[in-house]
């Protein structure tokens, strides 16, 4: 195991830069392998290089990916990084199947600038897609050398060797250590195309839900998180934020926060403001100090939050085609619809965002929650002006993050700290009500739908114009950071361009995936974002996917038609139909009733970005009339993510995301008015909490093994909302298409 | 200025503002990582510990109010190599994501069965009620607190006569 402490608990290590030059040690004693020189070497270089599995296309090279030192010390690295998603033990499952060894003779080093690929952002749900593919493969074709160097040692064919337990072992029971072919066994070439997989019939370890050694850690007070690093002469800061977003500092009280005990130093680097002094709560006197004194010139006023859909009209900047097949205004049919919206939502991490940095002499070390390490790297460079060979991100655990929150921002702020204070390790952590108030939210959306039902009972034609901003503020270099706005010689703010691709952004699930011959999806999009934007967990699905199922409900009622029975009439994908027919059965579903009880049902499906997991779920919920509660009862969920790596990963990441999506549908809304946030703490911005956490929820994992890998994250958080958006309506017999489905809501549609 | 806190079962003077809250005492100068900073307002729970068997939230109660009363945090319910009956469940359970609120969630666990060893599932609602998790772990911790009841009572049993 490793060793009990997490990586990124070690202690400040100064001798850091020296690991990085040791991570590449492998690198001697070249003896070429004919299969692979060939690779390492070509004759003539191929114009267009071979695809690579996963993110082995970006960083091809086996060392990069698996590492075997003289003593049999193995290491696996990736670039994506631990979010509380729970990815370290599945992707050494991964690496170890693959090298025939143990999940506890591997060390896993993840999303560090100076020791691991660059897999961009750990986002989308593509963690074992990318890393767990590229590791999949570059674990095979290093026991494949491994193996081609025992048998070039003993003089024997390579095919009845295998490895186990670190070993190469031989039909008649000789053995060579890795540690001891190593030297001989030249990694530092690139990958093949192809490798030979293990066979899922003899996985060992992929399918397997093994315990995380981080949650023993964590439960005894281990230090596992950021939070927890303090290097020796670690100094406590704080930054001090305006109310107004793009305000403008005039001036400060800074000569009487300088004056209060333990303060090392105040920092105004134009309108950014921090202090920085040697004990925590030190800091925080001090902060609050300024904050009082400081004079803000407000920025610009922000919109009336009660006609946001009126905003988003009025600031579209062009419309993009998301899909088109037919003419869907010249089908035939019965129409229905529908306008549906959803308001900017907070990420809300529990603990709000922390960085470390120190700069020593030329050389800045930042560690950091970010989802890229690198491209926060690339970011704070610029920021900085330094060469980002001098700039080291290291990932370290935070709380979790469900998307692009204010981890960056928090990075640059203590690195900037840091560059006015070389020596001093600074340890930054903001204020509740500046993560609340700061952070950049999922933008607010805006759904006009227009379907047809046709003959036989079946949708004619599908019309979406969908109306949002980007939903990623990255990777947008310093003008996406608080810091780069807010410094001297400011960056203008960070603005976002219509970009459609297959995966999809704000038009995330815009495109139904059932079966419609007549379509035309259209995204227009608004340049404009009065406030911070950026990735909130499945982007735009989550709305897209509430709309979606909505009408597929309402087309199913006027069809006459059970909900279920419906969409399968629209799924051709067999494992689409797959993961509704076993919801549905495991559910004990048996139609939605008639409306007017307090208890009702549900259903609904999407398969994420249109290309990845398929989830379906059927809810029962609980309303209270007399206050327009809602409180879901009991769920039921279905997942396909291809090949489980570890189902009760994929179990726990589904049931996680059906709550939180239940918490975004019932209970969240950002609220802002002119002059600021107003929802800046969690009584004004609430949250799900245990009286409303259902009786039972139920997540059966229909594994493919041998199939790629579809990542599990963000699966559930569109179903879900569909699914009790629709249990709603047929609950109280009318739908509310505003998100959240909040009391207020609820009462007023009883009333109507 | 030095205070002295009593902090899982040993005395220790602290060299903070009586002002402080406990929370940064605990993480800060006691090096404990199992209080989480969350809020500072008292509204998430993540900073939960006990308080003379009490569950409290350390960021809002300074260290002057603590005198000599015993101080709890998740280091004294147990170890990794000997974890306590609430820490046993929550890590059979496999029961966090991130795993940032669970020590908060942990303590009122421990608070909860002291007072109440076998609370009903609108009991252990209750309690939590002020204890926020964003992962959406509940169902788990759910479990959790119910197994930690078990073993609770296996670990402590009634004494008879």
């Amino acid at each position: 195991m490793m060793s009990g402490r997490p990586e990124t608990a070690k202690p400040f290590d100064l001798s850091r830069r020296q690991v990085i030059a040791g991570a590449g040690g492998l690198i001697v004693g070249y003896t070429f392998l004919p299969a692979f020189a060939q690779v390492a070497a070509p004759e003539a270089p191929a114009p267009e290089p071979a695809h690579l599995p996963g993110s082995l296309d970006d960083t091809r090279l086996l060392d990069a990916w698996i590492h075997i030192a003289p003593d049999d010390a193995i290491t696996a690295f990736s670039g994506k990084a631990e979010l509380g998603q729970s990815i370290k033990v599945p992707l050494k499952q991964i690496a170890a199947e693959e090298l025939g060894i143990g999940i506890d003779q591997l060390t896993l080093v993840n999303a560090d600038t100076g020791r691991t690929p660059d897999e961009g952002f750990t986002a989308g749900s593509m963690t074992i897609q990318y890393s767990g593919t590229a590791l999949r493969n570059a674990a095979a074709q290093v026991r494949v050398l491994l193996i081609a160097a025992a048998a070039r040692r003993w003089g024997i064919a390579p095919d009845g060797l295998r490895a186990e337990n670190r070993q190469i072992i031989a039909p008649d029971g000789r053995t060579l250590r890795f540690g001891e072919l190593v030297a001989e066994t030249d990694l530092h070439v690139e990958a093949l195309p192809e490798s030979p997989l293990t066979d899922p019939a003899n996985f060992r370890l992929i399918g397997q839900s093994l315990p995380r050694p981080d949650i023993a850690l964590k439960a005894t007070g281990g230090a596992a998180f950021i939070q927890d690093l303090r290097p020796e002469g670690m100094v406590h800061a704080r930054v001090i934020r305006p109310a107004s977003p793009g305000a403008t500092l005039i001036e400060a009280d800074i000569a009487a926060a300088e004056a209060m005990p333990g303060v090392v130093a105040v920092i105004r680097d134009g309108s950014f403001l921090a202090v920085v002094a040697e004990r925590e709560f030190q800091a925080i006197g001090a902060m609050r100090v300024l904050q009082a004194s400081a004079n803000w010139q407000d920025g610009p006023a922000l919109p009336d939050q009660t006609a946001m859909s009126a905003w988003l009209e009025a600031n579209v900047s062009e419309t993009g085609t998301v899909a088109e097949e037919g003419d869907p205004d010249a089908a035939e049919g019965e129409t229905y619809e529908a306008v549906f919206t959803r308001p900017y939502l907070m990420h809300g991490s529990i603990g709000p965002s922390c960085a470390l940095a120190v700069l020593e002499r030329d050389d800045m070390t930042v560690w950091s929650h970010t989802q890229g390490v690198f491209a926060d790297r690339d970011a704070i460079a610029e920021l900085l002006n330094m060469d980002p060979a001098r700039v080291r991100v290291i990932h370290a655990e935070g709380a979790g993050c469900y998307g692009h929150n204010g981890a960056d921002d928090a990075a640059a702020d203590a690195a900037l700290i840091a560059s006015k204070l070389p020596g001093r390790p600074i340890r930054l952590v903001w204020m509740r009500e500046q993560e609340h108030a700061n952070e950049p939210y999922g933008p607010p959306m805006l759904l006009k739908l227009r379907a047809k039902l046709g003959d036989g009972g079946m949708i004619s034609a599908w019309s979406y114009d969908l109306y949002s901003s980007t939903h990623t503020g990255r990777p947008g270099g310093p003008p996406a950071l608080l810091a780069g706005q807010m410094k001297a010689d400011p960056y203008p703010p960070f603005v976002g361009k219509l970009s459609i691709v297959p995966t999809g952004n704000g038009d995330r699930n815009a495109n139904p995936y059932y079966t419609i011959p007549n379509r035309r999806i259209l995204w227009n999009f608004i340049e404009a974002a009065p406030l911070r934007i950026s990735s909130l967990r499945a982007l735009g699905a989550f709305a897209n996917v509430f709309a979606v199922e909505s009408a597929m409900d309402e087309l199913a009622l006027m069809a006459g038609t059970d909900p279920v029975e419906f969409r399968l009439r629209h799924l051709e994908d067999p494992r689409a139909r797959d993961v509704v027919e076993r919801a549905a059965t495991e559910f004990g579903w048996s139609g939605i009733g008639e409306p007017g009880g307090t208890r009702g049902v549900g259903f609904a499906y999407a398969r994420y970005k249109n290309l990845a997991s398929y989830l379906a779920l059927a809810v029962e919920i609980e309303v209270d009339p007399a206050v327009g509660d809602v409180r879901l009862v009991r769920a039921v969920a279905a997942i396909d993510a291809g090949e489980a790596v570890s189902p009760d990963g994929i179990i726990n990441q589904t049931e996680g995301g059906i709550l939180q999506s239940m918490s975004w549908t019932l209970f969240e809304t950002v609220t802002f008015d002119q002059g600021g946030i107003t929802s800046t703490d969690w009584s004004s911005y609430p949250i799900l909490r245990f009286s409303h956490v259902p009786d039972s929820v139920a997540v059966h994992v229909i594994d493919r093994p041998g199939q790629p890998y579809l990542g599990a994250g963000e699966a559930a958080q569109g179903p879900t909302c569909g699914a009790i958006g629709n249990a709603l309506r047929n609950t109280i017999g009318r739908r509310v298409h505003d998100l959240p489905l909040s009391r207020e809501r609820v009462r007023h549609a009883l009333q109507a | 200025m030095a205070t002295t806190l009593k902090v899982n079962g040993a005395e220790t003077r602290v060299d903070a503002a009586p002002e402080t809250p406990l929370l940064y005492a605990l993480r800060d100068d006691l090096g404990l990582n199992g209080p989480k900073y969350g809020c500072g307002l008292g509204q998430c729970g993540a900073c939960t510990v006990l308080v003379d068997g009490r569950a409290v939230l350390s960021c809002v109660t300074p260290i002057s109010v603590i005198g000599s009363r015993a101080v709890e945090t998740v280091e004294g319910l147990g170890t990794a190599e000997a974890p306590g009956p609430v820490q046993r469940a929550f890590i059979e359970l496999q029961a966090m994501q991130c795993g940032y609120c669970i020590p908060g969630m942990m303590m009122r666990t421990e608070a909860l069965l002291r007072d109440n060893p076998d609370p009903q599932d609108h009991e252990i609602r209750a309690a939590f009620q002020t204890n926020l998790c964003r992962c959406g772990t509940h169902m788990r911790i759910m479990k959790a607190i119910r197994r930690a009841a078990e073993l609770y009572r296996d670990a402590n049993p009634v004494q008879e006569g």
